[in-house]
């Protein structure tokens, strides 16, 4: 009980830590912010269930009035956005990426926790965050695409990479952390 | 740590923050579908009249606070000007506006606490089917309390990485920033546990005794 609380609970922290340290660069310089990193790891390394959780407890704390979104941002207004799609399919994303590497035992961890990233953090996620823009803004499909997936879509696919190295990591050093396979 | 909340006083932070979610929660429905614009341009002088009512630095704040989703608003109006439905675009920039502000109103004039004890208040009726608010209380502090933490020591880190590196710090930080944060949540659990850990709802270890 007090590990699997405290767990979900640092996890929501880093969620946050990564959104607001200054901006890590990729080799040829380019600027990601992390956030969404945050949200592979809660499913790669805790699991669906907790990860889930632990997204959920980041959004409640953003939703109550911490400005603990990249850039500083927070508050209710934050799901009042069309682009509020992303956040709300955050713990879904988290759950599904969880839900492959729970799932899929055998296998290289790099490899598994990067198509789960892929599957859950990507394909899932922006489903999610297309329905809902389309819905609020009445934006057909293809103008939804070009807002706002095609932009952010390379970047997120380098950080699904990043997520398959970083969890791989974790699972040589810290085994018996890595909840998802507990 | 740093809230949104407005230090200042007015008449709408004494209003109950249940109420004000209330009324947000509705405001935001009977939003939804309208698609005339006098009474969304309405509806956004109904919101400025608001942070007006409280003062100059409320409307300040709150320009200060809605200047990202000015973006979006710019990219939604490009691309129906882009395809000729331009007054479809001015729509929903506005009622966009609206939502955002009375939102940022409402987390602006709302203290941290009382939306705390809202959010727990809400969550007890899922008590029965086995939630744990005094759980989630404790979550919600431990996540205030390692945001800061980690925060610093990730910044530790890239400072290490400089001191050795001439190139910039890159995303292999990350990793021992996380292995931070899983022994601190071992430290942590185990430290709970010491102190008689969370209990079931409605057993209170430490008063036992």
């Amino acid at each position: 009980m007090e590990r699997n609380l405290v767990y979900i609970a640092l996890f929501a922290a880093l969620i946050a830590a990564l959104g607001l340290l200054p901006k890590i660069t990729l080799g040829s310089g380019i600027p990601i912010t992390a956030q969404s990193l945050g949200i592979m790891l809660c499913g790669t390394i805790l699991g669906a269930k907790r990860g889930a959780l632990a997204v959920l407890l980041f959004l409640g704390l953003v939703a109550i009035g911490l400005p603990l979104l990249a850039g500083g941002r927070g508050g209710l207004a934050s799901f009042a956005s069309p682009w509020a799609g992303f956040l709300f399919g955050f713990p879904v994303a988290a759950f599904v990426t969880g839900l492959v590497v729970e799932k899929w035992r055998g296998g290289n961890m790099a490899l598994v926790a990067g198509v789960g990233a892929i599957i859950g953090g990507i394909v899932v996620l922006y489903l999610i965050a297309l329905a809902y823009y389309m819905v609020m803004t009445g934006t057909p499909l293809m103008g939804a695409v070009t807002t706002v997936a095609l932009p952010f879509i390379p970047g997120d696919l380098i950080k699904a990479v990043l997520a398959a190295l970083i969890t791989q990591a974790i699972w040589k050093a810290r085994p018996n952390a890595v909840l998802s396979r507990a | 740590m740093l809230t949104l909340t407005l230090e200042q006083q007015s008449w709408a932070h004494r209003v109950p923050v249940g109420r004000k979610l209330l009324v947000l929660f509705g405001a935001t429905l009977f939003l939804f579908p309208v698609v005339s614009l006098p009474i969304l341009l309405g509806c956004l002088g109904v919101v400025t009249i608001l942070y007006l009512s409280v003062g100059l630095v409320a409307l300040k704040a709150g320009l200060s606070m809605a200047r990202p989703i000015v973006l979006v608003c710019a990219i939604i109006l490009g691309y129906h000007l882009f395809i000729g439905q331009l007054l479809a675009g001015i729509g929903i920039t506005l009622k966009i506006l609206a939502m955002v502000g009375f939102a940022n109103f409402v987390t602006m004039t709302s203290r941290l606490s009382d939306m705390m004890e809202v959010t727990i208040w809400m969550l007890s009726p899922f008590e029965r089917f086995g939630a744990n608010t005094r759980a989630v209380a404790m979550a919600f502090a431990l996540v205030m309390r390692f945001t800061p933490v980690l925060i610093h020591k990730g910044s530790a880190l890239t400072e290490a990485w400089r001191a050795r590196s001439a190139a910039r710090a890159k995303w292999h930080v990350t990793i021992p920033l996380v292995l931070l944060a899983l022994d601190d949540a071992e430290n942590v659990a185990e430290a709970l546990r010491a102190r008689g850990g969370m209990g079931q709802n409605g057993d209170t270890p430490w008063n036992e005794t």
